[in-house]
């Protein structure tokens, strides 16, 4: 009998937190495939900025743009705050994206948003190479994807074939330099046995402890690394940023879209303005390092050159999310 | 309920109609990861029958010291999401990684799925057939493979199948040792194609490799071995006690000495901090949500079990291979599933902690089924009947008859349960009421960005949540003896 009302006491406490966990429809609910500990803090501060109650859903953007597609016009997401451009394009593509104000649009460059307006960029994030100075000059590393395959790095590069901002280099090679050259380039670098990484954190971990010549990341895994780590300084590793152009230099985003029929569009424009705002963005380049995509807004605690100022490729955010067709060439190549 | 992931699944299959699923289906890529997925089930699976019968024999059969403890540190791996299990050896062992790595890691972590039947087995097994062959002669050799190897039999192949199904669902220590395995296809699907379709054919091709093992399992499943009165005594290991017992410590430091190794060292080295209070609140959180999810799970098994025990039938049969294909998906896919239909359908509980233990129960119902099914057969129907002749009632029998004899195994099921939500992460992601976090989500949210000693304190209280049910699991099995 103790047994029994012991089980009922649990289920009654488990239905109170179930009720007081519930989300009300007088909410801003923003979905955020962007993690908690990089803009938990930030959104935290949103709340002011918006007026009413905020609650934040903390996923991986790839799952939860398939969940915002699942859920379709039950959803109760009133914001999609996503890791990277493609998420948002594939849901912006099946019309579950609101058109954004100009004034929102005005704030970032043309090539930082979608050209439908259905979403914006928040935040920039560049491919770099990262290299180990204890074994190879910076002045020896390639300065072009052609020179990523050169014989002389075979086995000596790293790189995160099931990370997403691998596959969105990959994507920008074949939408900048046609399919024909991506499938050749994907077969040379196959053919130079790159090692492969689980992510871009395994590539850094591996450059710095000495294991892996150079890899291809994405910047702020650096400082993010070198934050763990205690400062800048305890880094063995070092950065590479190539420019001119070139793949390599991709410049890939963070953005944010307004769910198409919520019914707090008001607050959820308020808060896309809020992270475009001199304070979200000053946060991203000190907190996250990454590069704020509102060009206003500098940096006050690490060397980075304005988003401008990249040097990199000239290419339509949106059809990064083409990535079928990359799929298939790394499966061709053997590089998936 | 076990159906709706497939229904889900043929329903965003066909979507864009057949030729989208034969071109899938066609590629040579889906073939390649498909056997390579099932190799890594195979051998994985080999090595837990192995580890996992030998160390059960050990903790329930042998004089090995401080078995009791074994009982419970050897359960305890089970605790170790994969993608913990996967980061924390690759971090001590740097160059382990494609199918050795994956094939460590898995059979590191899955072992204690052959385990826990095979001792619950070894320990209510009829003891008076060994000992007849013994006095005919038989060497304890001879007795282990001819008479005990054929009682756990059941036990160990039920549990062998738990090991392969979780192998092919498994994602984080495949994507970590970068073993390209069935699942990484599905979610290259979801992350970086951003497509449902692809994504859903490969689960079905997935719930059908599962169907053809658990087919596989049941025909060479056998009888369920008598239960025996009385406890068997303790085997004296003589001069095995010393490698045995070296044996099973070297088992217990691989599975939970590097991780915690890591885990100190995640905490010594690195800067990251923590908060006390939140590791507490999401203990509480996880606590009550796994709590929830096993009772509901243990509940739903209990007329799936007790069918698949009592009847033979098409209907109990059915309903036990749509459970075990469930269990065969990786969490994204049932997680999904159970979006598409908790949204049309009841959105009420869509994103409340019902729904969450709803998702955990069509995930892990195999685990429970699989428990309450041997603890049943444990139970003769000639005991419920002779119950009935004396006047008691279907339900009285059932709970003072049939509910005694099984207790034991459906505990053990229960608490299974319990350890799996507790460290189950793409579902409760896509499921939990926004802003209820669990350990797993905590520890996903801080590896994530690399923040490995905010990490530790959530994978470290992971393991002790899980070490309750594992102490409270074993000290049942202790009652039990002494009340004979």
């Amino acid at each position: 009998m103790r047994r029994r009302a012991r089980i009922v006491t649990l289920a009654a406490a488990l239905l109170a937190s179930t009720l007081t966990a519930c989300s009300s429809a007088d909410d801003l609910i923003i979905y955020s495939g962007r993690n908690e500990q990089l803009v938990g803090a930030l959104l935290d501060q949103l709340e002011d900025a918006v007026g009413i109650d905020v609650e934040v859903r903390y996923g991986g953007s790839g799952e939860m743009a398939a969940q915002l597609l699942e859920e379709g016009q039950g959803t109760e997401a009133d914001v999609f705050f996503s890791q990277d451009a493609g998420a948002l394009g594939a849901i912006g593509a099946q019309g579950r994206l609101a058109e954004l104000p100009a004034d929102v649009l005005g704030m970032v460059p043309e090539n930082y948003q979608a050209k439908d307006r259905s979403w914006v960029a928040t935040s920039a994030r560049a491919r770099v190479i990262a290299y180990d100075p204890r074994v190879v000059e910076e002045s020896e590393l390639p300065r072009t994807i052609e020179e990523v395959v050169d014989p002389k790095w075979k086995g000596r590069v790293g790189y995160a074939p099931a990370n997403g901002s691998w596959q969105a280099f990959v994507t920008s090679v074949r939408v900048l330099k046609g399919e024909d050259f991506a499938k050749d380039w994907l077969k040379k670098f196959a053919a130079n046995e790159p090692k492969r990484f689980d992510n871009n954190i395994s590539i850094l971990k591996a450059v710095d402890e000495g294991q892996l010549p150079f890899g291809l990341i994405n910047h702020y895994y650096w400082y993010a690394s070198a934050a763990e780590k205690g400062g800048e300084a305890n880094m063995k590793a070092k950065l590479h940023r190539v420019g001119g152009g070139d793949p390599l230099a991709l410049v890939n985003v963070a953005g944010v879209g307004i769910i198409q029929g919520s019914n707090q569009s008001e607050a959820a424009r308020k808060a896309v303005r809020f992270l475009l705002s001199e304070q979200a963005q000053r946060h991203f380049a000190d907190q996250t390092a990454e590069y704020p995509a509102n060009p206003g807004v500098k940096s006050s605690k690490h060397q980075l050159p304005p988003i401008t100022d990249l040097q990199s490729p000239d290419i339509d955010l949106s059809k990064l999310s083409s990535l079928q067709e990359t799929v298939k060439l790394l499966q061709e190549a053997g590089l998936s | 309920m076990a159906v709706l992931p497939l229904v889900y699944l043929v329903v965003r299959s066909f979507e864009r109609g057949g030729s989208v699923v034969w071109d899938v289906l066609a590629r040579t890529r889906t073939a390649e990861l498909a056997l390579r997925s099932l190799t890594l089930a195979v051998s994985v699976t080999a090595a837990c029958l192995v580890l996992g019968v030998l160390s059960a024999w050990l903790v329930a059969r042998s004089d090995l010291p401080g078995r009791r403890a074994f009982g419970v540190l050897l359960v305890l791996p089970l605790a170790v999401p994969s993608y913990v299990a996967g980061f924390t050896w690759i971090s001590v062992v740097p160059d382990l990684t494609g199918f050795a790595g994956a094939f460590v890691v898995l059979t590191l972590v899955s072992y204690p799925y052959v385990l826990l039947p095979v001792a619950a087995a070894l320990r209510t097994a009829d003891p008076s057939v060994e000992e007849v062959a013994r006095s005919l002669g038989r060497t304890r050799r001879q007795v282990f493979f001819a008479v005990t190897v054929r009682q756990i039999r059941p036990a160990a192949l039920a549990g062998g199948l738990l090991v392969a199904l979780y192998v092919l669902s498994d994602f984080g220590a495949v994507s970590l040792m970068r073993y390209e395995a069935f699942t990484l296809g599905i979610y290259t699907s979801y992350r970086a194609t951003f497509d449902r379709t692809p994504a859903a054919i490969l689960g079905l091709v997935l719930v059908v490799l599962a169907i053809a093992l658990t087919v596989g399992e049941r025909r060479a499943r056998g009888l369920v071995a008598h239960r025996g009165r009385r406890q068997p005594s303790a085997a004296p290991l003589g001069r095995a006690r010393v490698p045995a017992l070296a044996g099973t410590i070297a088992l217990v430091l691989l599975t939970l000495g590097v991780p915690v190794v890591s885990l100190a060292w995640w905490l010594a080295a690195g800067t990251s901090t923590f908060s006390v209070t939140d590791v507490l609140a999401t203990t509480g959180n996880t606590v009550a949500v796994s709590a929830f999810g096993a009772l509901l799970t243990l509940l739903l098994a209990l007329p799936v079990g007790i069918l698949a025990a009592r009847h033979q039938g098409r209907l109990a049969r059915g309903v036990e291979l749509a459970g075990f294909a469930g269990h065969a998906l990786p969490g994204i896919t049932v997680g999904l599933a159970l979006v598409f239909f908790g949204i049309r359908f009841a959105p009420a509980l869509y994103q409340t902690v019902p729904m969450l233990a709803f998702a955990y129960a069509v995930l892990f119902l195999p685990l429970a089924v699989g428990a309450v099914r041997t603890g049943v057969a444990h139970a003769p129907p000639v005991l419920e009947d002779v119950s009935r002749s004396l006047g008691h009632g279907r339900w009285r029998t059932g709970l003072r008859v049939t509910v005694p004899l099984a207790a034991p195994g459906v505990l053990a099921g229960t608490a299974l349960v319990f350890l799996t939500c507790a460290k189950e992460l793409p579902a409760t992601l896509l499921l939990r009421p926004t802003g209820v976090d669990t350990l797993a989500t905590e520890l996903w949210t801080r590896t994530e960005v690399a923040a490995y000693a905010a990490a530790a304190p959530y994978a470290a209280v992971l393991l002790v949540v899980a070490a309750i049910p594992a102490v409270a699991l074993d000290r049942f099995l202790l009652q039990d003896d002494s009340r004979r």
